[in-house]
């Protein structure tokens, strides 16, 4: 079992609270997340998964009247410092949403997009990363004739992977995942998560599924959320199998939720 | 119980039949003034109309410094609206979240959409051709970019307001500063909307007359300098139409003819691009 | 991986992104600040004026340029009574195309119609008045208006509206064109808050067996009041201000009449005749006091029609 031995956390929540204007949307969540392992978050709509994940990246301050409070540490440094650097937050912290999101520009562009913003690589250099995100994100042998076209000709499943190859093209440290099989078809579902396991080799992940099989297959780590509490958090067969909380276990046996 | 069932029918009846003599009556009036257009445009329309300067009334002419003088003006009141309305429709639909300016201007600018343009003309009047002391192609120009701002600010905000805010997390998430967002991304997402919005204004401006009375006024001659009264257009089309003299009356038709056929163009191609995009997406 | 995250890269991005944000604050405070100077320029221009004549400009019906006197009160009536009959006429031929376009034209006459409508709203103004003047003037003067003065000429009640020759211009004609003019903005308005209508609330009345105009008149209406009043104050504000299709056929004459079939003056006309010909500072201030009173006006109607469509469009915000 990869998770048989303790490794390192990657990030670090403590005492976190999280409020949509007066809303009080996570309450007093503590948690870390182990190095390149995948973590699931699960729970009902509304539980707070996803407003978690969008703390990692701090993606809510792009709106007014949203606020966190408390620390949540990566390599020990706390994220919800006023000192620290958004955008390079952000460089390392990959996103990938719900609903594909190509940007308006060919396939090249779209993975080179955000290579540009930090990295001054040369033509050659660029294509490089370009084709090694893309082959990671198992899209490489779909699109190589068509680069120039555009991202949003592509089928949903391709947009998805043209995403996660987009964000690890960066090459971030953690990749945070939004529900990102939920809008696209059983076939292409199984291909997202066939690359996710390929991707913890590197990167840290975190995904938000309420999709309670896919967790099961896909993580080492699960944690259950409740109305913005953190229920129950442990290793993926354990809560699967012995969850210690009788609401988790309700919800994994389906008599709620 | 059947005579109410039947008073109903019949007001049903009365009223849809009122409501298609309404359409009709719509169409009506716009059949009519096409066909006016055509009527008495049409023979009006010759190669001296684009090759030779308004005459002297009784002799032959054409309309070349009119066309000329619009399309230059028009053009550099676009160039000169376009960026500012396209920044502040920026502003509007990216920053204006917070803060009492953006709603502020977002009211106003519907009122200047609305506006009457003629006063448009009396402030740039009073701020600019008052000062200099003579009416002036630059006069004209810049009340015609004043009536350009409104229309790009409006579609701007609209069209970057259609962009869906996933797209922007996305472009942030990757560590994307915030006008590198805005530029690479959501105007690029929404760009065939802006182009929509500044055809929309061109065909707006092609028309004015009211606004260039007392800016840009009229140039019986060729004027390449801007610091002139400048031919345009709609003004000569208004001093000639309301002259006595046939010739005059006759270039007038044809201008309006030429005038109507580019802001309707303008119109329909700004409808085709919109919807080309919409369907894109 | 944190080298090629230099600081001196995020920090010229903060710069930028700084910058950006100011140069697009700065270009919406110019709209903002766009209004004030016209306000303000309006307001100084006309202060020659207002010394002289006070609060009497606005209701004193004289208008001589040889002694200098001047009052508002013909072009401010002549404006009002235009715009009127052009909602008078334009409010039921929009509702009855709006109600045409939404309930019943076949679906796919439904673009061509609307684009045929919203074309109409693109012809130039100028157009308008040349038309007006030259086709439509000769033809309502011979046809209409004697059928007018016939029919309605001898009521005791409305008689005195239609005295006077029939020469086809006049304020009658001003507000017909403006009506032309004006039906395609209120009908684009009323076409776009009918759509709104969610069709359950429409489908439960044809439910309960009500007739289309039935459905029309107490479901639709009432629920998109607002929004059509909206537009109907967009339809005001348009032809208060219009300028170039009223100067060709309002007749221009500073004289008040009760008669619909004689010429009189509009603001936006006057300015259009006046302007440039006005000699001395009284005068070219009178008529920008006039420029005032007409923003003022147009002001007032489309802040009110902005406030009620932003109120509908909340309330559809919290239904669906």
């Amino acid at each position: 079992m990869p998770h048989s031995q303790a490794k390192p956390p990657k990030v670090t929540v403590r005492d976190l609270n999280f409020y949509y204007g007066k809303f009080h949307a996570l309450k007093n969540i503590n948690l870390e997340i182990p190095e390149k392992q995948v973590t699931a978050f699960i729970g009902p709509s509304g539980c707070g998964k996803s407003t978690l994940l969008r703390t990692f990246n701090r993606m809510y301050q792009l709106y007014p009247g949203q606020e966190a409070k408390g620390e949540i540490l990566m390599d020990g440094a706390n994220i919800l410092d006023k000192k620290q650097d958004l955008n390079i937050l952000r460089a390392k912290m990959g996103m990938v949403f719900q609903k594909p999101t190509p940007f308006p520009m060919s396939i090249f562009d779209n993975v080179a997009f955000g290579v540009k913003l930090y990295d001054s690589l040369s033509r050659r250099e660029l294509a490089e990363r370009v084709e090694w995100a893309l082959r990671k994100a198992a899209l490489w042998d779909e699109v190589k004739d068509k680069l120039g076209q555009g991202g949003t000709s592509l089928s949903g499943g391709q947009q998805q992977r043209l995403c996660i190859a987009r964000s690890i093209a960066v090459k971030p440290e953690v990749v945070l995942l939004d529900e990102p099989a939920s809008a696209l078809d059983p076939i292409s579902t199984a291909r997202i998560e066939e690359l996710i396991f390929e991707l913890k080799e590197d990167y840290t992940i975190a995904i938000v599924t309420h999709n309670m099989q896919q967790a099961a297959r896909v993580s080492d780590y699960t944690a259950y959320m409740y109305l913005g509490e953190l229920i129950e958090f442990g290793d993926t067969d354990t809560i699967f199998t012995t969850p210690k909380q009788k609401a988790t276990e309700d919800y994994i046996t389906g008599k709620f939720g | 119980m059947l005579s109410i069932y039947t008073r109903r029918r019949i007001i049903n009846f009365f009223n849809l039949t009122a409501s298609m003599l309404a359409m009709a009556f719509g169409l009506f009036w716009l059949a009519w003034i096409l066909f006016t257009l055509v009527q008495k445009g049409l023979g009006g329309i010759s190669i001296a109309l684009f090759t030779q300067m308004t005459p002297p009334p009784g002799s032959a002419g054409g309309l070349l410094n009119a066309i000329a003088g619009s399309a230059v003006m028009a053009t550099l009141a676009t160039l000169i609206g376009t960026p500012i309305g396209i920044m502040a429709g920026t502003y509007l639909a990216e920053f204006g979240q917070r803060g009492w300016l953006a709603p502020t201007t977002r009211f106003i600018n519907d009122i200047l959409l609305s506006a009457p343009s003629i006063v448009i003309g009396l402030f740039i009047y009073t701020v600019y051709v008052a000062k200099v002391g003579h009416f002036s192609g630059w006069a004209g120009i810049l009340a015609l970019s004043l009536i350009v701002i409104p229309v790009v600010v409006r579609t701007t905000e609209d069209m970057l307001r259609l962009v869906p805010d996933s797209l922007r997390e996305a472009a942030a998430a990757l560590g994307a500063p915030q006008w590198k967002v805005v530029t690479l991304v959501t105007w690029r997402a929404s760009k065939a909307g802006m182009v929509t919005g500044v055809l929309l204004a061109v065909a707006r401006i092609s028309g004015e007359t009211a606004p260039l009375l007392f800016t840009a006024l009229n140039n019986q001659f060729w004027s390449a300098d801007m610091n002139k009264p400048m031919a345009n257009l709609p003004v000569v089309i208004f001093q000639f139409a309301m002259s006595p003299y046939e010739d005059w009356q006759k270039l007038a038709w044809a201008g309006a003819l030429l005038i109507t056929i580019g802001v309707l163009g303008l119109n329909i191609a700004a409808r085709i691009m919109f919807r080309k995009n919409s369907s894109l997406n | 991986m944190s080298k090629s995250l230099s600081s001196a890269t995020t920090n010229r991005h903060y710069l930028f992104d700084r910058i950006f944000r100011y140069t697009t604050l700065l270009f919406a405070f110019l709209v903002f600040a766009l209004l004030a100077g016209i306000i303000a320029s309006l307001i100084i221009g006309s202060i020659p004026a207002i010394k002289e004549f006070g609060i009497g400009f606005v209701y004193s019906a004289e208008w001589n340029p040889v002694t200098e006197k001047f009052g508002a009160l013909v072009p401010i009536v002549g404006t009002l009574v235009t715009s009127i009959i052009a909602l008078a006429i334009g409010i039921p031929v929009s509702f009855g195309i709006a109600l045409f376009l939404t309930e019943m034209s076949p679906p796919w006459l439904r673009r061509p119609l609307g684009t045929a409508i919203e074309l109409l709203a693109g012809i130039p103004s100028i157009i308008y008045g040349m038309w007006g003047l030259f086709v439509f003037a000769p033809v309502f003067a011979e046809y209409v208006q004697p059928w007018l003065k016939a029919t309605f000429g001898d009521s005791q009640l409305i008689g005195f509206l239609f005295e006077g020759a029939p020469m086809g211009i006049g304020i009658l004609t001003a507000g017909i064109i403006l009506a032309i003019m004006v039906i395609p903005f209120i009908a684009a308005v009323m076409r776009d808050v009918f759509e709104i209508v969610p069709p359950l609330l429409k489908e439960s009345a044809y439910g309960l067996g009500a007739t289309t105009w039935e459905v029309a008149w107490n479901v639709v209406l009432p629920y998109t009041k607002i929004g059509v009043v909206g537009g109907i104050m967009l339809g005001l504000g348009r032809a208060l201000g219009e300028t170039m299709a009223v100067t060709f056929v309002i007749g221009n004459a500073h004289k008040l009449h009760t008669s619909l079939f004689m010429p009189g003056n509009s603001i936006a006309s006057a300015l259009a005749n006046e302007f440039t010909e006005a000699d001395g500072e009284l005068y070219t201030s009178s008529l920008i006091e006039l420029g005032l009173i007409l923003f003022f006006i147009t002001f007032v109607v489309l802040a009110s029609s902005k406030i009620l469509l932003s109120q509908l469009k909340k309330r559809e915000g919290k239904v669906t």
